[in-house]
């Protein structure tokens, strides 16, 4: 596989983030995700050759790109769902592409995750949804533990469907439950793989708000996989566009808008 | 210009395959099945070790269990009873020409219970069990695999081979002796209700008779077999739905290969665990 010609725009913040020693535990000052020469395949199909990128604490990175670029394999991978082939990840400074299924699960508590088609329990309600992480990382009372979910539903404006069946509330329903699913143990980084995808332009929007309004208040890191630049340009500190298993370019929204690079002009004239 | 354009296109496309070649591909086609079929095996070992290791450690997933044992147990509970009913008031019916004809009428009661306790019984819930709950936990958890939420439980800190999968092994486990008791009671009573109707004969004598020479010891090795029915029933359906792929047509392979894999399995278990209660309780 060629790669294409790499335009990153990386800045001296950035390049301090990116090699930052390690460190564990409590509150984290360097940089939330550091991927290095991150290699993914599945058989003879290489979906990510050798990525290095770099989340910093607090920020939002969209991650853009074409269909089966490897977006959403790379969330998986950063939440530990899926194995590299080779490559480093860490997460905030911890290396977990070598850590046990217990510590995995340690650092997984640390992190949110919005799936495509918001996954939630179709055996559970609403409210035993967003109570599942609670239910098992906390000691939570029940009263607790009813009070922590009728906020986190308040929050994503779904203070209604408590006692609903995911079945019964619409896609853009689903997707705010299961963003206060995702939110429920005030993770440190939020992972959301096409949080506006098969929804309506104003849904989109109010999704977009929505993760807007719980970045101010949680200033938590987030890596945003989408395909709606116009979602990116809302949402996003920083964007990244994969191709070919690689980041093409990595910069602000306007750095993207002035690169003369073809694939990227294509983009960004398609989405206009 | 590559060095095959001058040679003519003709002579390129008449070269035939070499015997080695044509050699090489039939022994791959007829391997194929059965290195698929290692591999499935192999693929379920490794579940079976996943499954084990999670079992373990903590929490236990109480809450959980109590569940599956409802959904596993409880609601198998008619279709047992009515099946175990059925054989028992078929096997008095067909039995009863036979036994009249060689007189020896008296031994139906006998001969209904053995044959409940030590193979139908035990057999027919396999198997009752194995269409219902097997490919309930196949499209259950195959449905879950392809909407990602067993990532998504994975993903919140939760195992889900203990969370899924030993819950629903354990509730089998538990289960199947209790249901084939069940199994058992409704095809005596039954068996008697046949029975009776022709030739009316009051329940307690034909408990009497049909219990004379059967010992408690009778009862536990045919009945707890089905434990190890229990085991192949929801390890061979967790591990078909949690390795399902392809959508819904993926469900739908999970479902049946769950319940012709269990059902296969159960019958090739009941074979070799007969033999073996044969040799250790004679």
């Amino acid at each position: 596989m060629t790669l294409p010609e790499q335009e990153v725009l990386v800045g001296p913040e950035e390049t301090a983030a990116m090699s930052a020693p390690e460190s564990s535990g409590g509150e984290h000052a360097g940089p939330a995700v550091v991927l290095r020469g991150l290699h993914k395949s599945f058989g003879s199909l290489i979906v990510l050759d050798g990525i290095d990128l770099t989340v910093k604490s607090g920020e939002t990175l969209a991650m853009l790109g074409r269909s089966g670029t490897g977006k959403s394999v790379l969330l998986k991978l950063i939440i530990g769902l899926q194995k590299p082939n080779s490559g480093s990840i860490l997460v905030q400074g911890q290396e977990i592409t070598s850590l046990d299924l217990q510590a995995m699960n340690e650092i997984r508590k640390k992190m949110g995750f919005l799936f495509q088609g918001a996954a939630l329990y179709d055996s559970l309600t609403v409210e035993q949804n967003v109570a599942f992480p609670l239910k098992r990382h906390t000691k939570m009372s029940k009263s607790e533990r009813r009070d922590r979910v009728k906020e986190l539903l308040a929050s994503v404006g779904m203070e209604g469907a408590f006692k609903k069946m995911p079945s019964d509330i619409s896609g853009g329903m689903q997707k705010r439950v299961g963003l206060a699913r995702a939110l429920a143990l005030k993770p440190e980084i939020l992972l959301l793989d096409e949080p506006t995808a098969g929804l309506d332009p104003i849904t989109s929007a109010e999704i977009d708000e929505l993760i807007l309004k719980l970045q101010e208040e949680h200033h938590m890191a987030s890596v945003v996989v989408t395909h709606d630049l116009q979602s990116a340009k809302t949402i996003a500190d920083r964007i990244a566009l994969l191709h070919e298993g690689n980041v093409l370019i990595e910069g602000s929204f306007s750095d993207l808008e002035k690169s003369d690079n073809r694939l990227v002009m294509e983009f960004m004239k398609r989405d206009s | 210009m590559s060095h095959n354009a001058s040679i003519p296109h003709r002579l390129i496309s008449q070269n035939v395959p070499q015997a080695p070649s044509l050699m090489r591909a039939t022994l791959t086609s007829l391997w194929s099945p059965f290195n698929g079929f290692f591999e499935w095996f192999g693929e379920l070992g490794l579940f079976a070790w996943q499954v084990m290791r999670a079992a373990v450690r903590r929490p236990f997933e109480g809450r959980e269990l109590i569940r599956q044992l409802d959904e596993i147990g409880s609601k198998s509970l008619p279709l047992v009873a009515l099946a175990g009913a059925a054989i028992g008031a078929v096997l008095s019916l067909q039995s009863r020409s036979s036994l009249v004809h060689f007189g020896a009428k008296s031994m139906l009661p006998a001969a209904l219970v053995f044959s409940i306790i030590h193979e139908t019984g035990p057999i027919v819930t396999g198997l009752v069990v194995s269409g219902r709950v097997g490919a309930g936990i196949g499209a259950e958890l195959g449905s879950m695999k392809v909407t990602e939420q067993i990532d998504a439980i994975e993903a919140s800190g939760v195992n889900p081979y203990k969370y899924l999968a030993f819950t629903r092994i354990v509730a089998c486990i538990l289960m199947l002796p209790l249901l084939t008791l069940a199994a058992d009671l409704f095809g005596v009573l039954f068996g008697w209700l046949a029975d009776t109707l022709v030739d009316p004969i009051s329940f307690t004598k034909f408990i009497h008779r049909g219990f004379a020479g059967t010992n408690f010891s009778d009862f536990l090795a045919p009945t707890f077999r089905t434990a190890i029915f229990g085991l192949i029933i929801g390890m061979i359906g967790c591990f078909q739905g949690m390795r399902t792929q392809g959508g819904t047509a993926g469900v739908g392979i999970s479902a049946t290969s769950s319940v012709v894999m269990s059902s296969l399995f159960v019958i090739l278990a009941d074979v070799v665990l007969v033999k073996l209660i044969l040799v250790f309780f004679p």
